[in-house]
């Protein structure tokens, strides 16, 4: 049936057919009385329609923007220049090989390898998986967890905290990636 | 919709029989170390290394190493306070020399469990059973450290550290 595509279907809001399509209308009974799988099959596909509409606005809203929103609040009160995040800076704090942390891990790359898609290794040799959230797309979902670690590996790497600009460029990086 | 229940129980009933019976045989074999069965233990003792079971150190060695925790071997590895003695409370109550982990006490062999060393490759029976070991093994580029357990036992993350 080609006419779904002609431009003048498009105007039509429902196809004739679907109206009489029985399988649209779960909870009418089949044979006069109601009966009970009908009515749970309905009750279920209710239950999915609005467990679905919330996982979809927790999405819209999801903690990843959530902490970035926090991050550039922090960033705004602390500098007036501020406007916006940079994944290049991200980029650029990642990769870089700064001489005021600890002497064996001079950059994120130290534990992060140099693919932010590709798997690390940390120093006792455990593996660490990739931090790019193309392929890792739990990461930065629990903000407590981004915290503690931006604390640890900021001083272990620059010997001091990050800056929320700095964290937030680096979340804007990873999160391209 | 009318489940019966009783299959249910039947099943549940099974599975933690069974689920027993194969945490006995396991422990029985001498050199089985329980794997980290606490969540949060596994999660933040298991994020830079594998979390070390509990047997395999006493309870004195546990109390240090979570009293230091800013300080740990190089790193920071601070946590909450709750977090902080949740953990202990695990490492201890689950420690070579707690109450009821006899199969551990082969590696507790010349252990002052009073005032043990901080790390499990310190202890005298750790350092004997890895005498052998070559230079070159060591060096392997995926071993990276003595602590590394599982890049030659392939199975500690399930309790097992025999011959690789
Ligand atoms: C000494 C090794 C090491 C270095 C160096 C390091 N990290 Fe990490 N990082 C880790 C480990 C281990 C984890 C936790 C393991 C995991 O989440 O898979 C982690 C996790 C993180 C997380 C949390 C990820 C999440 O899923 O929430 C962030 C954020 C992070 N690192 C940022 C950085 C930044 C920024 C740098 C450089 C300034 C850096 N790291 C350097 C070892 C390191
Ligand atoms: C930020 C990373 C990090 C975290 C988190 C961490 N550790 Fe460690 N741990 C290390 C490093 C680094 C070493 C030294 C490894 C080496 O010698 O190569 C180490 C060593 C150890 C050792 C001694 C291993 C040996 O040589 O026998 C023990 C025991 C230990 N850690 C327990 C813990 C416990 C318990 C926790 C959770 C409270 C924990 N670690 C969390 C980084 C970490
Ligand atoms: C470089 C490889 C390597 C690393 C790393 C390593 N081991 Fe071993 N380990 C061995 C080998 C090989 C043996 C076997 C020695 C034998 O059976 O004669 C052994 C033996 C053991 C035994 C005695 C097993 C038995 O059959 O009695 C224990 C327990 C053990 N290792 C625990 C550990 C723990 C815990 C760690 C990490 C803290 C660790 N090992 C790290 C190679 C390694």
């Amino acid at each position: 049936m080609n006419s779904v595509f002609r431009s003048d279907s498009v105007a039509l809001p429902h196809h004739p057919a679907t109206l009489n399509d029985a399988s649209i209308q779960p909870w009418q009974p089949k044979n006069g009385t109601p009966d009970k799988d009908s009515l749970v099959k309905a009750l279920s596909r209710i239950f999915i329609v609005i467990s679905g509409a919330i996982i979809a606005s927790a999405v819209q809203a999801g903690p990843r923007e959530e902490l970035l929103d926090r991050y550039a609040r922090e960033a705004k009160a602390s500098e007036a220049a501020f406007s916006a995040f940079s994944s290049r800076s991200g980029e650029a704090l990642h990769i870089a090989r700064h001489a005021t942390g600890k002497p064996d891990t001079p950059s994120c790359t130290a534990c992060h390898g140099d693919d932010p898609r590709r798997p690390g290794q940390t120093k006792t040799g455990k593996s660490i998986d990739p931090m790019a959230v193309s392929v890792s797309q739990s990461r930065y979902t629990d903000a407590a967890k981004v915290e503690k670690w931006f604390r640890r590996n900021c001083t272990e790497v620059l010997g001091r905290a990050c800056t929320p600009r700095e964290k937030g460029d680096w979340l804007t990086y990873m999160i391209s990636q | 919709m009318n489940i019966s229940i009783r299959p249910v129980a039947t099943a549940l009933f099974v599975i933690f029989f069974s689920s027993a019976l194969l945490e006995r045989a396991q422990a029985g074999s001498g050199n089985y170390y329980p794997p980290v069965a606490d969540k949060l233990t596994q999660d933040e003792c298991g994020s830079c290394h594998m979390a070390y079971p509990a047997a395999l150190l006493p309870g004195s060695s546990w109390r240090k190493i979570m009293s230091g925790l800013e300080q740990h071997f190089g790193d920071d590895a601070s946590l909450d306070p709750a977090s902080t003695s949740h953990i202990t409370r695990y490492l201890v109550d689950n420690a070579a020399d707690a109450a009821g982990t006899r199969h551990t006490r082969k590696m507790m062999r010349g252990v002052d469990t009073t005032n043990a060393p901080m790390r499990i490759t310190e202890l005298p029976k750790w350092i004997s059973e890895h005498r052998e070991i070559s230079p070159r093994e060591w060096r392997r580029k995926d071993v990276a450290s003595k602590a590394n357990c599982t890049a030659c036992h392939i199975d500690a993350s399930k309790g097992y550290f025999e011959d690789d």
